[in-house]
């Protein structure tokens, strides 16, 4: 447990959280730049000595007044956005740089972090040559080999194109997983989020402003200002129903009704949680037909919010919350208020294609 | 041709090793520190270890020899612990070379230490490197240009001193009587081949490790790259 009651002030910027992280798992920390999401984690790891107040994790005591912790003895793993491996060892150097350091310490070896992220073929690499994407492999290698207790990532995909990310993303997906080491991940990218934390914790201007479960937050329509339009929406759990490679679409069954996907690679009765952003559904007080859409669910009012530029609404699809972002005037044309049968139209471009990759393989650690 | 005897060359090159043995240990943590002071002394601290390079070598060396006087505090406490004066000594001229040889050693590291930042010293510190440990393995090979800079500077600097060497030591055979004091004497007394033979291989000398500095610095990673 990783329990934080902190204060930092800097010219124009002033951080204050109190929060509790919980003990294993990935949590997600969310926010607009700026936000405080690197601050926070720098002085978790005991990076900004100007902060006050309690930092703990476990049983220890990293910060209080009167102690602080150095970050040498916390043993936390940090990912940084731009890598930092030392240029003046080889990937070999950098990983036994972390390996000798953290010797007789509980953790995976040195043959497995190689075999987990596929270094084997970077180990006789100078660092200067390699790309963006085996730079940050190198990276969360070199942090597993000093054996953290904790694991920090801040945006390691911030600084990567989308087909470096994609590249990526599969082994922080087993990072993710590793059995019993807890993971704080940084990023301003929902879609990234979605794959990889169940949690999250958002931040936005140096404080929390919401902390819980991914699909409840994402969908909590009081923080709609917070996640923006493209951050708020939803995530369905659904399985697969049926391929129908004569339209390129898969059939995917949810509580509510069926959806209408592009063709996935995932096999017939496989779990997968799809991502929307609110500002990809629309709403209708009767079922609409005749409509180019393919994926219309019943839904329920559970609350409204005043949202920038318009009203963020609060649905509930079946089993799941879920968030759509309409103007004023269709709210009050369509008279909605909590309680109220609406249909939720969602546009079936809402459906990304990597979220759906990412959730076909979910399946092997399923959603809270 | 008569050669000149070489008593003075090899003087020299001991008074510049030892100089600058003794200068890196000195210049590398005052160094470090200039570069993550926050300290609003910091200025000040810069600009006194910058006098040497604009004040004339006898100015120094007549302020130096006050100070190593046996008269003086710092000379007096010098005599009575080891029995020796320092001036007209070799550790007298050893002192004297640090002190004019400083802004050589300092100014190259706190360069590159500043370009390095606290980057790479974060890095190593999440990865359990305790501050002397990351200072030798990481910064210090991450600043191998400043470090050779500041080395040869140096040694390169201290073969060529002579106005603080005249004023602090002298010239006496074998304790204080350097290349530089030699050429000199040499000249006043018209021994014109010997001044030709020492100050061509002063100037052999001094360009070769200027060139091999210059041509080791393009091998070395400029600041820490990745």
């Amino acid at each position: 447990m990783l329990a934080l009651d902190v204060q930092l002030a800097r010219p124009g910027f002033a951080l204050r959280v109190t929060q509790e992280f919980a003990p294993e798992g990935v949590t997600a920390v969310f926010g607009p730049s700026g936000a405080g999401k690197s601050t926070l984690l720098r002085l978790i790891a005991g990076l900004e000595r100007g902060a006050a107040g309690h930092v703990q994790f476990g049983g220890e005591v990293w910060q209080a007044p009167g102690v602080f912790v150095p970050p040498e003895a916390r043993g936390v793993g940090y990912v940084f956005q731009d890598a930092r491996l030392f240029a003046h060892l080889s990937v070999a150097g950098n990983l036994r740089f972390a390996d000798r350091r953290a010797r007789g310490l509980p953790g995976p070896s040195r043959g497995e972090v190689v075999e987990m992220l596929d270094l084997a073929p970077l180990l006789g690499r100078r660092v200067g040559g390699l790309s963006g994407g085996e730079r940050q492999r190198v990276a969360i290698g070199r942090a597993l080999l000093g054996r953290p207790r904790l694991m920090l990532l801040d945006e390691p995909l911030a600084a990567l194109d989308a087909a470096r990310k994609a590249e990526i993303l599969p082994y922080l997906e087993r990072l993710c997983t590793l059995h019993g080491l807890p993971v704080l991940y940084v990023s301003h990218d929902l879609a990234e989020l979605a794959r990889l934390a169940h949690r999250v914790v958002v931040l936005a201007a140096g404080r929390v402003a919401a902390a819980g479960p991914l699909a409840e937050v994402l969908a909590d329509p009081a923080l709609a200002g917070v996640l923006g339009p493209r951050g708020a929406g939803a995530m369905l759990a659904a399985t697969v129903a049926a391929h129908h490679p004569g339209d390129g679409l898969s059939e995917l069954a949810h509580p509510a009704g069926r959806l209408f996907v592009p063709l996935i690679a995932a096999a017939i009765g496989a779990r997968v949680r799809l991502r929307f952003a609110a500002e990809d559904v629309m709403l209708a007080r009767v079922r609409p037909d005749a409509i180019s859409a393919l994926n219309i669910l019943p839904a329920t009012i559970t609350a409204l919010a005043e949202a920038p530029g318009g009203v963020a609404v609060g649905l509930r699809i079946g089993p799941d919350a879920a968030q759509a972002r309409i103007t004023q005037r269709s709210a009050r044309a369509l008279a909605l208020e909590p309680g109220a049968q609406v249909f939720a139209i969602l546009k079936t471009v809402a459906f990304a294609r990597d979220d759906l990759g990412a959730a076909a393989r979910l399946d092997s650690h399923p959603a809270p | 041709m008569t050669l000149p005897e070489l008593g003075p060359l090899w003087l020299t090159l001991q008074l510049g090793l030892v100089v600058t043995l003794a200068l890196l240990a000195l210049a590398l943590p005052l160094a470090w520190w200039l570069a993550h002071t926050r300290t609003r002394a910091k200025p000040l601290v810069e600009a006194v270890t910058a006098l040497p390079l604009v004040l004339p070598p006898t100015v120094l060396g007549f302020y130096l020899l006050i100070t190593f006087s046996p008269r003086a505090p710092f000379g007096g406490a010098y005599l009575a612990l080891t029995g020796e004066t320092l001036t007209f000594s070799f550790t007298g001229l050893v002192l004297a070379s640090m002190v004019y040889s400083l802004p050589f050693a300092v100014q190259p590291l706190q360069a590159a230490f500043e370009t390095l930042g606290r980057a790479p010293m974060e890095a190593a510190a999440c990865l359990r490197a305790r501050p002397l440990d990351r200072f030798f393995t990481v910064a210090l090979p991450l600043s191998a240009r400043g470090v050779l800079t500041a080395t040869v500077l140096t040694f390169a600097h201290t073969l060529g001193e002579f106005g603080v060497v005249l004023m602090v030591g002298g010239n006496i055979p074998g304790r204080t009587k350097v290349i530089s004091i030699a050429i000199y004497e040499h000249v006043e007394t018209i021994r014109l081949a010997e001044a030709h033979a020492l100050s061509a291989l002063m100037l052999v000398a001094s360009f070769a490790m200027l060139l091999a500095v210059y041509s080791l610095n393009r091998r070395f990673p400029q600041g820490w790259g990745a």
